[in-house]
């Protein structure tokens, strides 16, 4: 580490507590914003989040290596933590803390392209199917049973395994493909239920299309299931990118996964243990803050008071 | 109820058949050489085409795939390209040692789940709840995988507590012969059916909880109260009772991991299950035995969704009369 990095990081933290302060400012206006935020570990997932944004944004200026460089590869290889490297060095004498910082940027865009594929298949093929009902809703929720039947780590293995050096867009899609089964059941009776609604057939009476009556008055009332589930949706892709890299069909290394850094790490556990240890405490923490904002989501959605 | 039954069990057949078709074209289709293992794709292509014509790869993937249906109306599931032995003994090995691991480790988890859940619902708000609050979290949000290597390097290679993989010691123990032997492998069953254990128990305590406080903002809950009911007999006969309910279909859902969820710890602990099984026969491109393994994974998901439906029948007075199909 550097005085630079140490700078960086330090501003870092700043910048991601200032940000997460003035979101709960903004938030404090409206009831459910209110009610985010008095969720008890809500603030903290916001602060956790921003932090690891902020670390993938600036990648080059808070980790002190590049995330393929070898610095001395006989001498600094499984290096524990020291200043130099402050969570140690990989079989290969890379800075583990410089591969973590860039690792961020694949696993974020990883999840968040996932989950966004998942989310917008569920979305459109519940709204869809619980919109116009009749032999539709069958088809489409026959073959949403088909895809819950099957084990999700079966069917991407099969896919990622069979096609050999699958390009990692093609991997997110595919996980993003295979993850939205449980959101289009959720949206779907969501749908039934707000299209019995008198703005609904409102709407339709003035004349619109089926397309505007669900994506105009349809999804915006049935919203907050698919948001809470978008939120958790990221810490589940990010999991199963993890899996997949560490079984080696995830991200192709050398570019840093915090899922094939892990794997990279198990044949030196015992000696070197920092090298598994760190990658999955930052899968931890990012996955921990998107389930406690998740969490918080829904509580915020719901405007029943918890009973207690 | 028979008729929903019936209905169900057609439609259960129904979804079953289909991921097998799914599976059967999803490998056919797919490019590369099967009948060889990763490391072995460099093999004399006149050995290469021998194999072929003995497995009946040459024909087209359509009659190949009648050709299965008829075999597997005979019950017979063929014979692996990986291990030169019936799918079916292959399968005779694996599943008991799959059950016995996704048998405890979910033994485990809803128990310790259970118990957990209902005790945070008790002291909500107050500090046992948010202790536990984020250490379930944490569980709940770690890759098992990590959890598992872990546990590995503190209990296995630091404390030596336990042993760091196999079902059992393979010079002692060959088989279970022994009291010393049954010990020996509850000792190897320790680690994997822990990490399993933990983050199972860790979902399982959240949905239990957020279940019981439900439950409790519920009018029957204050009318038992009103009535003079003691605390106790609130929680265990009218909240718990009724927070079970949804419990149900949390123990449908876990239903197909006792054959299948174990896929990277079974890798991790060298624990010769179904998972492990799976996995290597589709890096070997095993056409058979992987589609033994999805046929047995989508009846036990579908198995487990009834199961559950059906429980939920008997337990809930309100679905009874009603028709949900």
């Amino acid at each position: 580490m550097t005085v630079r990095t140490w700078i960086a990081l330090l501003g870092a933290l700043v910048l991601a507590a200032w940000a997460a302060r003035a979101l709960r400012h903004r938030a404090a206006r409206s009831a459910a914003g209110r009610r985010f935020f008095r969720h008890p570990t809500a603030a903290w997932g916001i602060r956790v989040l921003a932090f690891f944004i902020v670390v993938a944004i600036a990648a080059p200026l808070v980790a002190p290596f590049g995330w393929v460089d070898q610095p001395d590869i006989v001498r600094l290889q499984n290096q524990p933590p020291s200043w130099t490297f402050l969570l140690g060095t990989d079989v290969y004498s890379r800075d583990l803390w410089s591969r973590i910082v860039f690792g961020t940027r694949i696993s974020l865009i990883v999840g968040a392209l996932g989950m966004l594929v998942a989310i917008t298949l569920g979305t459109v093929v519940g709204a869809v199917a619980g919109y116009y009902r009749r032999w539709v809703d069958t088809v489409l929720m026959r073959g949403v049973d088909v895809g819950l039947a099957l084990p999700r780590i079966f069917v991407l293995l099969m896919a990622v395994a069979l096609w050999d050096g699958l390009p990692l867009g093609l991997i997110v899609l595919l996980i993003g493909a295979t993850s939205w089964f449980g959101t289009s059941r959720l949206v779907r009776a969501e749908v039934l239920s707000v299209r019995e609604r008198d703005f609904v057939s409102a709407a339709r009476a003035l004349g619109a299309g089926p397309a505007r009556v669900i994506f105009r008055h349809v999804l915006p009332n049935a919203a907050a299931p698919i948001i809470v589930s978008a939120a958790l949706g990221i810490g589940n892709v990010l999991l199963l990118e993890a899996a997949l890299s560490f079984l080696g069909i995830g991200v192709p290394p050398p570019v840093p996964s915090w899922g094939n850094m892990i794997a990279d790490g198990a044949p030196y556990l015992a000696t070197a243990p920092w090298t598994t240890l760190f990658p999955g405490l930052a899968i931890a923490l990012v996955v921990m803050a998107l389930n406690a904002v998740g969490d918080a989501l829904r509580d915020a959605f719901d405007p029943r008071e918890e009973a207690t | 109820m028979t008729a929903w039954l019936v209905r169900r069990l057609v439609a259960s057949i129904a979804i079953v058949f289909a991921v097998v078709t799914l599976t059967f074209f999803l490998m056919a289709l797919a490019p590369g050489e099967p009948l060889l293992g990763p490391d072995e794709r460099q093999v004399d292509p006149e050995v290469r085409a021998e194999l072929r014509r003995q497995f009946g790869l040459g024909e087209h993937p359509v009659v190949r795939y009648f050709k299965y249906l008829r075999q597997l109306a005979r019950g017979n599931l063929g014979e692996s390209f990986s291990l030169h032995r019936p799918v079916a003994d292959a399968l005779a090995d694996a599943i008991p040692q799959t059950l016995l691991l996704a048998g405890t480790a979910l033994l485990l988890d809803f128990l310790l789940g259970l118990a957990l859940g209902v005790y945070q619902a008790l002291r909500v708000h107050r500090m046992p709840d948010i202790v536990l609050g984020n250490a379930t979290l944490f569980l709940y949000s770690v890759p098992t995988f990590w959890l598992a290597l872990i546990l590995l390097l503190v209990f296995g290679e630091w404390l030596r507590w336990f042993p760091v993989g196999g079902v059992g010691d393979p010079v002692l123990c060959p088989s279970v012969s022994s009291l010393y032997c049954a010990a020996d492998r509850l000792w190897h069953l320790a680690l994997p059916a822990l990490t399993l254990g933990l983050v199972g128990a860790a979902g399982t305590a959240r949905f239990q909880r957020a279940a019981m406080l439900e439950v409790a903002g519920h009018d029957y809950i204050r009318t038992a109260r009103a009535k003079g009911a003691s605390e106790r007999r609130v929680v265990l006969r009218h909240q718990l009772r009724n927070a079970l309910l949804s419990f149900i279909t949390l123990f449908g859902l876990a239903f197909p991991f006792l054959l299948t969820g174990a896929v990277l710890i079974e890798t991790i602990f060298a624990w010769p299950g179904m998972g492990r099984l799976a996995t290597n026969a589709i890096l070997h491109r095993d056409f058979p035995l992987v589609n033994a393994a999805a046929l047995l994974a989508s009846t036990l998901v579908v198995t487990g969704n009834l199961i559950a439906d059906l429980l939920l029948a008997t337990a809930d007075p309100r679905l009874r009369v009603r028709d949900t199909a």
